[in-house]
């Protein structure tokens, strides 16, 4: 038997919402593309069933949620629910952009086990893929 | 029967997706899925679409893909992007031009990394495609990593492979190398709003016409994926050589040449990890600074691997 392919942590990075700052989505893709993870990334402008359908999918470890909005309130419970909806139950959240320290209790209780906010060093994202993920 | 097993024969998405991973990463459980599957594969319609950087592979395989739904059949399609070479992370980013699709349950795609494997595939490809087939999809579609003049392994992965060109990216001598342009049963003309495109088909049908007499000459069709235009045609032009492929008695040949060649390269990827699990690496290296001293040539070395395992 042939041995088995090094299997690679899969990540979705994706933008709930309507505003189309995707600079920072990219920069955190691309180190963690460097940092060895397979990373599926689907672009602006995503309604929560998208993302959730493309984690279905894509059967990935981690969703990595962008937003600068101000929506997350509203989006990610959303994201969350569509996410349940399929049994995906089983992948790690975090989120990143513009969200104020006061929304942190809520989107911990939601599920997102961290937040990373401008200034974040992106080597700091990559360790904590690689030590959060259920592998 | 294993739950996850009977889970995706009753058509459950999350199995697929779950299936299709772990016989993407090679795993024991994996091969046992694919060898309960398997008696289910065979069906399904398979589509390589191939081409350059930036041609237009995955716009043209999303548009592609609604025109099947259009015709009532369902598709799966698997898009491959490069892996780096030395983290060996990769951006997958196919799925960008299919978002038309993500809603519709006829319709499942995903994205595969090419993982260290040449010809702009994947080193399970055959074995994911095999899934996709055993689901049930009616068609399903293979996007490669952006190809060049040599990649032409597509051929040996699916049943019909079609070439996407662009108007603008070379003369008359680039289509009459031999190559890539060998394997295509259609040959598509993408961009065809841009300046240049029947310049393209011209040029195309001028050096198709050479090929010796009796030879099957590929369809050539301009498209505007970007537009959905020309999709119908791609579609006819398939379903016109997949009909040439079993009326000329070419169908039964290519398969058995396919799985031919799928297993003898299993065979040799076997080899090669016994090679591995039986050479320590010292004695690897060792050999290995012999032919770096220049006291053995690469052959006789690999000859000296290969002899251990033999014994």
């Amino acid at each position: 038997m042939t041995a088995p392919v090094a299997s690679k942590i899969r990540v979705l990075i994706a933008k709930p919402g309507l505003d189309g700052h995707d600079r920072g989505a990219k920069v955190v893709a691309r180190a963690l593309r460097d940092g060895g993870c397979e990373v599926i990334y689907t672009g602006i402008r995503q309604t929560p069933e998208m993302i959730a359908e493309a984690a279905l999918q894509e059967d990935v470890d981690v969703v990595g949620l962008s937003i600068l909005s101000g929506a997350h309130l509203e989006l990610f419970p959303r994201v969350v629910a569509e996410l349940k909806k399929r049994k995906v139950d089983d992948v790690l959240l975090f989120c990143g952009g513009i969200i104020p320290e006061e929304d942190t209790k809520a989107l911990e209780d939601l599920g997102f086990s961290a937040i990373f906010r401008p200034g974040t060093n992106t080597q700091d994202i990559v360790k904590f893929v690689n030590e959060h993920v259920k592998k | 029967m294993d739950d996850l097993v009977e889970r995706f024969l009753g058509g459950e998405r999350r199995a697929l997706a779950r299936i299709l991973s772990r016989v993407e990463n090679q795993t024991p459980e994996g091969r046992d899925y694919l060898r309960q599957l398997y008696p289910h594969t065979g069906k399904a319609q398979t589509i390589g679409v191939t081409g350059g950087a930036g041609s237009g592979k995955s716009t043209l395989t999303g548009a592609l893909a609604a025109e099947y739904r259009r015709r009532g059949q369902t598709v799966g399609i698997i898009a491959v992007d490069p892996s780096s070479p030395f983290t060996q992370g990769a951006i997958l980013g196919d799925r960008i031009r299919m978002q038309d699709l993500l809603f519709d349950p006829g319709v499942f795609v995903r994205s595969m990394a090419s993982r260290g494997a040449l010809g702009g595939l994947a080193p399970s490809l055959d074995d994911c495609v095999a899934v996709m087939d055993a689901f049930g999809f009616d068609v399903v579609i293979i996007e490669t990593v952006g190809a060049g003049q040599d990649e032409v392994e597509i051929a040996g992965s699916a049943l019909t492979t079609v070439l996407v060109n662009n108007p603008g990216t070379g003369d008359d001598i680039q289509a009459l190398k031999a190559g890539i342009i060998e394997i295509a049963d259609v040959l598509v003309v993408n961009k065809a709003d841009h300046p240049g495109a029947d310049v393209l088909v011209s040029q195309l049908q001028a050096v198709l016409s050479l090929a010796p007499a009796g030879s099957r000459r590929p369809k050539i069709v301009k498209t505007t994926a970007i537009k959905g235009e020309g999709l119908a045609e791609v579609a006819d032009a398939v379903a016109e050589h997949r009909a040439w492929l079993e009326s000329s008695g070419t169908l039964a040949r290519q398969r058995s040449e396919d799985v031919r060649h799928q297993v003898l390269s299993i065979a040799r990827a076997i080899v090669l990890e016994r090679i591995r699990a039986t050479t320590p690496e010292e004695d690897l290296m060792a050999l290995v600074g012999r032919v770096v001293a220049r006291e053995l040539d690469p052959h006789t070395a690999a000859e000296r691997l290969a002899a251990a395992v033999a014994r």
